[in-house]
């Protein structure tokens, strides 16, 4: 079963080619991703030791991951114990039943969300919506891209890809009055309409940044304080989250708070860190009455078991997203994942399938910038290259391609050939070239030559000059 | 001491006279070079592509021609971090050719970490005039060298270093990469070139067959008249 939300055939070629010829969006890419890598570098920076806490931080969830099914344990009871419910879903479909059946047993017609990546992972919304209920997305970007019936272009800031007159044109459209495109006044009518939802509604869904197995503890972290009301206003509060998301102990906190902001905006902290251990104890004023906690594995335990496990230690801070220099020229929704970017090449094919993804692993330089911006130090560029090994034994890779890579190794371990094919090569090039350089490549080359000229091999190789050096 | 030359395939091919400029400026350190014959390439196409079975090999064919036991030195940072960081991961359950692989692993390294790390020199006494500027290859920034060349550059007499925008971005080359996505790739190496342009220098140093080619194709397109230079290129000079 199929259960990792994508687009059908979804055409990456195109779809980037589009994000290149939009310049309004390069434009928006390229000061959204500046501005984050500015801060994560400054983050970073006023750390006394950020590289040793980045590995402390990558210690911590090696071990988790190694022990994980103790943690969660751990964690099922210490959230019993505070008077939570915890629920077990091994896919999306289970996930969302799970969920469907918590709003029908507590007459839940209308929910308000705070951002949850997982929740756009479990295709939540439109099931709830199916089954009759309103469902109200509170981050402003998150509403802004329901309302336009979108999917998030980035991790920490799902809309990056509108303008300020695309949301006054939405927002405008929505509250039925004329907002003027001004950051200020878009805000305040957000906040107004939302205000409404936060008090209309009977559950409050969020997503989870880490759990404290010691302690039964749901931490969540936001900038616009939405996730406070949405798991404080309603009756009913829901929390899903990913498996990984585990921390063994109280001390272990700390380590990830002081690193998650810093590398998603260079923020010390966000301005919401929110602990919730239970729902309402009697005596307390506020609260939600019921909590209920969904463990989605949907992939997770299957990833854990191969060499991609270092995958799972992502805190889905989105600064590999800001640090990648493909991401920032073709933009979130190119991809045709949930997740994008460089963590988002590696998720969508693990989870969903590695033959429908042919692009995602090799759309990479594989320059490192998303290594070094990693709060966990996850090495990407490895598991993008482990992705294309997985590739060359699929039946659908080029036959053409799988044979000039072995032929030419065959060549290339034998120095005679080399040096034959060196001067085949000139021989068939070097007429071509002005210079000593080729303004069109022919073949498959060609389309390297549209925006820059390639260099002819050189009349002499460096070893037809060894001997004369020596 | 004596070192062995890897020149790289792109280098032997495409950029001789980077291998003839770095064998001239270690000699002129007292470093005698020698060049194994047999090498060719490193392998790192074919593992970067997934083919891991010709990386071997290829890798094989490496460590074989370079078993002299000698330091060697590499005027690329993607070949260099082909050798020291992915052979020993390539034979990780291997464990004859391991062995080997650390060993060379070891013995191997890019040129501006040879001079600054090995020698122990940053003013290699070169002399060259004019305004340049430096792009960071991305395998520098895997291999940890990220103030090696620069150190190298503003020891040198006579040139006026300017720092390039964005320095450490990826230029967009890539290997296959901008092959595969000529117009994801190109529209790096634009940018790229525009900032090059924008400092307004002579000439662009950087240390990788791979970014020169690229870069230097980019900005010859674009008709500038900004030079693209190895930094050997510009250490030889005196
Ligand atoms: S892979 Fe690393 S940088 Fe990217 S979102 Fe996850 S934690 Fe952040």
């Amino acid at each position: 079963m199929n259960t990792y939300a994508r687009h059908e055939h979804h055409d990456f070629l195109n779809a980037a080619q589009q994000a290149l010829a939009d310049p309004p969006l390069q434009e928006a890419l390229v000061r959204l991703t500046s501005t984050l890598m500015a801060g994560n570098r400054r983050g970073y920076a006023a750390l006394a030791d950020s590289d040793a806490l980045r590995s402390h931080a990558k210690r911590i969830k090696e071990h988790t991951l190694a022990h994980l099914d103790r943690y969660l344990e751990q964690l099922e009871a210490a959230v019993q114990k505070n008077g939570g419910h915890v629920h077990w879903a091994s896919n999306a479909e289970e996930a969302r039943q799970i969920v469907l059946d918590i709003a029908r047993k507590t007459n839940t017609r209308r929910i308000v969300k705070s951002k949850s990546m997982t929740s756009e992972e479990i295709h939540l919304n439109p099931a709830l919506e199916a089954a009759g209920i309103e469902v109200t997305e509170t981050d402003f970007g998150e509403f802004i891209i329901q309302l336009a019936g979108e999917r998030p272009s980035h991790l920490v800031a799902p809309a990056v890809h509108h303008t300020r007159e695309s949301i006054a044109r939405i927002l405008s459209k929505y509250s039925g009055e004329t907002l003027p495109d001004e950051a200020p006044a878009l805000a305040k009518a957000g906040r107004r309409l939302l205000r409404e939802k936060f008090r209309q509604a009977d559950m409050g869904i969020s997503g989870v940044n880490f759990a404290v197995a010691e302690t039964g503890t749901i931490v969540l972290i936001s900038n616009e304080g939405n996730i406070r009301m949405t798991t404080t206003c309603p009756r009913i509060h829901v929390a899903l989250m990913g498996i990984e998301k585990v921390l063994p102990r109280w001390i272990d906190l700390p380590v990830f708070l002081k690193l998650l902001a810093r590398a998603a905006t260079g923020q010390a902290l966000s301005v919401y860190t929110t602990l919730l251990t239970g729902p309402r104890r009697p005596g307390e004023t506020d609260g939600p009455e019921e909590f209920h906690l969904v463990l989605l594995d949907n992939g997770r335990s299957r990833v854990l078991a191969t060499p991609f496990r270092e995958s799972l230690q992502c805190i889905r801070c989105g600064a590999c997203l800001n640090a990648c220099p493909v991401y920032r020229r073709i933009g979130g929704h190119a991809y045709g994942g949930v997740y994008s970017g460089p963590i988002g090449s590696i998720l969508t094919p693990l989870y969903d399938s590695v033959a429908d993804h042919p692009h995602l692993p090799h759309a990479s330089s594989l320059c490192g910038a998303c290594q070094a911006a990693c709060p966990v130090k996850i090495n990407i560029p490895h598991m993008l290259i482990g992705l294309r090994e997985l590739q060359t034994h699929e039946k659908s890779k080029g036959r053409w391609e799988k044979w000039a890579y072995h032929l030419s190794a065959a060549v290339l371990r034998r120095p005679w050939l080399y040096r034959l094919a060196l001067r085949c090569a000139r021989l068939v090039l070097r007429p071509l070239a002005h210079e000593g350089w080729l303004r069109r490549l022919p073949g498959p080359g060609a389309a390297w030559t549209t925006v820059r000229d390639f260099p002819a091999p050189a009349s002499r190789a460096f070893r037809e000059q060894w001997r004369q050096l020596r | 001491m004596k070192v062995s030359l890897l020149v790289t395939c792109l280098g032997d091919a495409l950029f001789p006279d980077v291998g003839v400029a770095t064998v001239r400026l270690l000699r002129r350190l007292g470093v005698a070079v020698d060049f194994p014959e047999a090498q060719t390439c490193c392998g790192q196409p074919h593992f970067n592509s997934g083919y891991h079975d010709d990386a071997r090999e290829l890798a094989r064919h490496t460590l074989r021609t370079f078993d002299n036991g000698q330091t060697v030195v590499v005027p690329s940072g993607s070949c260099a971090a082909m050798i020291k960081l992915e052979y020993p991961h390539l034979f990780h359950d291997d464990p004859v050719w391991r062995l080997r692989a650390e060993d060379m692993a070891r013995r191997t390294h890019e040129l501006s970490d040879f001079l600054v790390n090995v020698l122990g020199v940053e003013d290699v006494g070169a002399r060259y005039e004019g305004k340049v500027t430096y792009h960071m290859a991305c395998h520098l920034r895997g291999l940890g060298l990220l103030t090696e060349p620069e150190r190298l550059l503003t020891r040198v007499k006579g040139l006026e270093y300017i720092k390039l925008e964005r320095a450490d971005e990826c230029c967009g080359f890539g290997g296959s990469f901008s092959v595969r996505y000529p117009n994801i790739s190109g529209a790096m190496v634009q940018d790229k070139a525009a900032l090059i342009e924008k400092a307004g220098v002579s000439a662009v140093v950087a240390t990788d067959a791979g970014c020169l080619m690229n870069i230097a194709g980019c900005l010859r397109r674009r008709g500038s008249s900004v030079r693209t230079l190895h930094l050997a290129q510009v250490l030889e000079k005196t």
